[in-house]
């Protein structure tokens, strides 16, 4: 691990302790969770799991087949592809037909919400979403405006983060064709009535005469910690993401169930079952798959609650040590890895900056953190308030935080807000 | 060029930003400057003390305060640098550009920072002379 100039001793001998190199060499295996210090950027993307990364080293070897292949190496591959699948296929609790791999929750929330909006566009079909949903989602959702192939209603969140499922019906029209809402909200982590608007919306489709309202959510951040079986959620599409879960990044999928219409969005060969065309990515369908395997080992109810009780330590720690802050989102509807604070007077780079100085690794809904040079959509959508967005920094913890990281960061974290107030005309 | 922090940002940029100069503010300034505003993410405000020296006014004081991101601070802290002992004909030189080469360079979407710094040099100025 890289050790910083102002690294608690401590926090060291408890990495040592832990058997964590302090060298230059690559992280071993058994300290990835800490690979370059204290890292509390889970929701960012996951260290790869070990488990996941010796279930793809043969395909980097000597099972590099194509799975489209009549030979024996394209069959390897066929069946890795085949059972990982299978695997995801349980996981969300549908047939494995209904999965489709894409490159990512992005492409997942793409295909889902363009390819079913185009197959509707006779219609100039409806489209329901939220204010604070994921880009992938809200600039899928512009460009269908733009085009003229859609017309959407972004609802607005309450101050908590959150939409209601009577909200979601009032906003729906008799052209309506989709509603898209997120099941865990990556900044600020607010934990959207999935289940609600699912039952709300096969309620609904009983009363119409055939034009079905169909209920996508983007669960990228939900799959840990959350019940991910779609029957109990009744989510007719459903997005995932593999660098989420400790698989590499460049692997997604998304579930639809069987007889739902969706135009493709990639032209070219017939894979997956001819609605997403090119050369499986084996490695990262392996990979995904043994991701959902290494979930379903566990309840995610004891993951959940694990990691709930470290996230209330951090969130209660914040409010009690450090004056004039504010939780974003609701505290109580919140993903057990989500701590998002509004640190009042300072400005969430300088934060970072200053984290990462003493090795800690967090993300900001700061605009000077963002290529737009935009504050967080989120924050905006629920407080519309630009200061608390550029002064809000997002921690998100994971399996492998412990108290000592979460003790380090708070002395750390303490000491850097108090310099930055310091320095800040507004404190 | 020698970078830190995952390459955002030059040495020199991070040692103003860990350790900056002439923070804080000044009792009985000559002039304040005070740009920008918390809704865009930067405000910046400059205080300096006007003394003259064989009858030439001069900076003899600055100090700054700054809500803002890493690049932010580093400029402001940098600009005080600069103007402390000019002739105020001098500091009216100092521009976005010397003060970013000063600091070996900024990433292109923070320049404004710079921008903001020499709006703060100016607008202190300006405030001197109105009143002198």
């Amino acid at each position: 691990m890289k050790v910083y100039p102002h690294t608690n001793r401590k926090l060291l001998s408890n990495m040592k302790k832990n058997n964590i190199s302090k060298t230059n060499s690559l992280p071993k295996q058994s300290d990835v969770n800490i690979g370059v210090g204290v890292y509390l950027d889970y929701s960012a993307t996951s260290p790869i799991k070990k488990e996941i990364r010796a279930a793809i080293l043969p395909y980097l070897d000597e099972k590099f087949g194509n799975p489209s292949s009549i030979h024996s190496w394209g069959q390897i591959a066929r069946q890795a592809v085949d059972s990982a699948r299978e695997e995801v296929a349980e996981f969300l609790n549908c047939t494995p037909a209904e999965i489709i791999f894409t490159s990512g929750g992005t492409e997942a929330d793409n295909l889902a919400i363009r390819g079913l909006a185009l197959s509707f566009k006779a219609s100039r079909p409806h489209i329901v979403t939220t204010q604070i949903e994921h880009h992938a989602v809200l600039n899928t959702c512009e460009h269908l405006e733009k085009e003229g192939l859609a017309e959407v209603t972004y609802l607005k969140p309450n101050q908590d983060g959150l939409v209601s499922a009577e909200q979601v019906k009032k906003a729906l029209k008799k052209n309506t064709v989709l509603v898209s809402v997120m099941y865990v909200n990556n900044e600020i982590g607010t934990l959207q009535p999935i289940r609600e608007i699912g039952k709300m919306i096969e309620k609904e489709n009983r009363k119409r005469d055939g034009k079905q309202i169909y209920f996508h959510t983007d669960a990228v951040q939900a799959a840990e910690y959350q019940p991910m079986n779609v029957d109990f959620l009744h989510a007719d599409l459903l997005t995932i993401s593999g660098h989420k879960i400790g698989a590499p990044k460049g692997i997604g999928a998304l579930f639809i169930r069987q007889n739902i219409p969706l135009e493709k969005m990639i032209f070219g060969g017939e894979q997956e079952i001819n609605r997403r065309a090119g050369t499986e990515n084996v490695i990262g369908i392996v990979a995904l798959g043994k991701a959902v395997e290494v979930l379903r080992n566990e309840k995610y109810e004891i993951r959940a609650e694990k990691t709930s009780r470290l996230r209330d330590y951090f969130i209660n720690e914040i409010l009690k040590e450090i004056p004039d802050v504010k939780l974003n989102g609701s505290k109580e509807l919140r993903s057990p890895n989500n701590i998002n604070f509004y640190f009042k007077y300072v400005e969430g780079e300088s934060i970072l900056l200053s984290l990462d100085l003493v090795g800690i690794a967090a993300s900001s809904g700061s605009a000077c953190t963002s290529q737009s040079l935009q504050p967080s959509h989120v924050l905006m959508a629920l407080y519309d308030d630009a200061e608390r967005a550029h002064g809000s920094v997002r921690f998100s913890i994971g399996e492998k935080t412990t108290k000592e990281e979460i003790d380090y960061t708070l002395v750390n974290l303490k000491k850097i807000i108090k310099r930055l107030r310091e320095i800040s005309p507004l404190a | 060029m020698k970078k830190d922090i995952s390459t955002l940002y030059s040495k020199k940029v991070m040692e103003h930003f860990s350790h900056p100069h002439n923070m804080g503010t000044i009792k009985d300034p000559s002039g304040i400057g005070r740009v920008g505003n918390a809704v865009c993410g930067d405000l910046m405000e400059l205080q300096i003390k006007i003394a003259k020296k064989e009858g030439k006014e001069y900076i003899k004081e600055a100090k700054f305060q700054t809500f803002g991101c890493g690049a932010a601070i580093a400029t402001s802290s940098m600009l005080t640098d600069m103007i402390v002992g000019k002739s105020l004909e001098e500091a009216e030189k100092v521009s976005n550009r010397t003060i970013v080469d000063s600091l070996d360079g900024l990433p292109p979407a923070k320049r404004h920072c710079s921008v903001l710094a020499e709006q703060a040099l100016d607008a202190a100025i300006a405030d001197y002379r109105k009143n002198n």
